[in-house]
């Protein structure tokens, strides 16, 4: 018997087979395609849109539905990794991902990422109806080929309309109970839209080094660090002003008029702080408290709503 | 494939590729989770149809 364990190339009646391209890639390496944490964001954000939604989905095609919402988001994870190897190679904050790091190729990315694409739009369309399967099949698409192969190496303001790829899950969500689109459903659109410049601008502060490496055209980049800030803080503010909208439109209580007003003004607040803090180590730490803040807020604004929604079919 | 390769082929057993442990591990979880995947569609399929159609399936016209 010969041992083909090592890095043989030809075994014996075969075609030349070059071991090391034996696949090594496990389970939670796919998983990992997925872009996870984004992913936990999309489920919950869309999770957010049902529940606000006045649609009469049975409840286990509803969770069907918010299944093939977050594998479709994954999907498109897949696929920006497969595009973007090149540049997250150079990148500190990519390179451990699995198709630079070398665990699954990209041809694998490829095909795992166009496979899921298809089977979550197909599947929420006869889980769900299809106007939301059209609103994900565009949320891949736009992600993956207006975002990832177009604007996100051509332009400084890529994640500002790539934004809207990741704003799209709750309107999917809220199309998915009712079919329809709505007021409601395109202020969670806006919310997730005009939190995103200040999110990645922040990091891009932290990050530009390893953006100016791999040549992708961050704004910090383009146009320096002091026309982010003053972009980080106008983005803020109307951040903030959009936040409470749910509020003033009827669709967010009491609750979370209070948590939106004052989130807002923290986060407009510490983005001041990162507009006026522009040297050294403070600087920095200003823009980590921010990024770190952003995630925080956005969690906080749809969360309110939800336990909003709960809390009032259970009182009545 | 050369004929002088074909020709070594008679004195050594056609045993293929043999994977290392690792290699194996890895195949065999790789293909847990496609079966996985793949009985999952096969309940999300029924429990769809079930729900969308209820007990009318088996009534519908032709």
């Amino acid at each position: 018997m010969t041992d083909w364990s090592s890095t043989s190339q030809e075994a014996p009646g075969f075609a030349p087979v070059a071991i090391a391209s034996i696949s090594m890639a496990g389970p939670h390496d796919y998983f990992e395609l997925m872009k996870p944490r984004v992913m936990s964001l999309v489920v919950f954000t869309a999770l957010v849109g049902m529940v606000l939604a006045p649609g009469g989905l049975h409840p286990v095609l509803a969770a069907i539905s918010l299944l093939c919402i977050a594998v479709g988001a994954g999907a498109s994870g897949a696929l920006n990794m497969w595009y973007d190897a090149d540049i997250d190679r150079l990148m500190s904050r990519t390179r451990g991902r699995p198709v630079p790091s070398g665990r699954v190729t990209a041809e694998e990315a490829l095909a795992f990422g166009a496979t899921m694409s298809v089977f979550s739009v197909l599947v929420l369309a006869v889980t769900a109806n299809f106007l939301a399967a059209g609103l994900l099949a565009f949320t891949i698409l736009f992600y993956v080929v207006v975002y990832t192969m177009w604007l996100k190496r051509s332009t400084p303001q890529n994640i500002v309309i790539g934004g809207a790829a990741g704003a799209f899950p709750p309107m999917v969500g809220w199309a998915a109970m009712t079919g329809s689109i709505s007021i409601e459903s395109i202020v969670l659109f806006l919310i997730i839209f005009m939190w995103t410049p200040p999110h990645f601008w922040a990091l891009a502060l932290l990050k530009s080094n390893d953006y100016a490496t791999a040549g992708v055209p961050m704004l910090p980049v383009v146009a320096g660090e002091t026309a982010t800030r003053h972009q980080i803080l106008i983005y803020a503010v109307l951040m903030a002003l959009v936040g409470v909208a749910p509020a003033v439109l009827g669709f967010g209580g009491l609750a979370y008029a209070l948590v939106s007003s004052a989130s807002g003004l923290v986060f407009v607040w510490l983005a001041a702080r990162v507009w006026r803090i522009r040297e050294g180590a403070p600087a920095r730490k200003a823009a980590g408290r921010l990024f770190a803040f952003s995630i925080l807020y956005l969690f906080l604004l749809y969360a309110v709503l939800l336990v909003e929604r709960i809390a009032g079919a259970i009182i009545g | 494939m050369s004929g002088a390769v074909m020709g070594e082929n008679d004195k050594i057993e056609l045993d293929g590729v043999k994977l290392t442990e690792a290699q194996q591990k890895r195949r065999r979880q790789r293909n847990v989770a496609i079966a996985a995947v793949l009985v999952s569609l096969v309940v999300i399929f029924y429990v769809v149809t079930i729900l969308k159609m209820g007990p009318g399936i088996l009534a519908r016209p032709l």
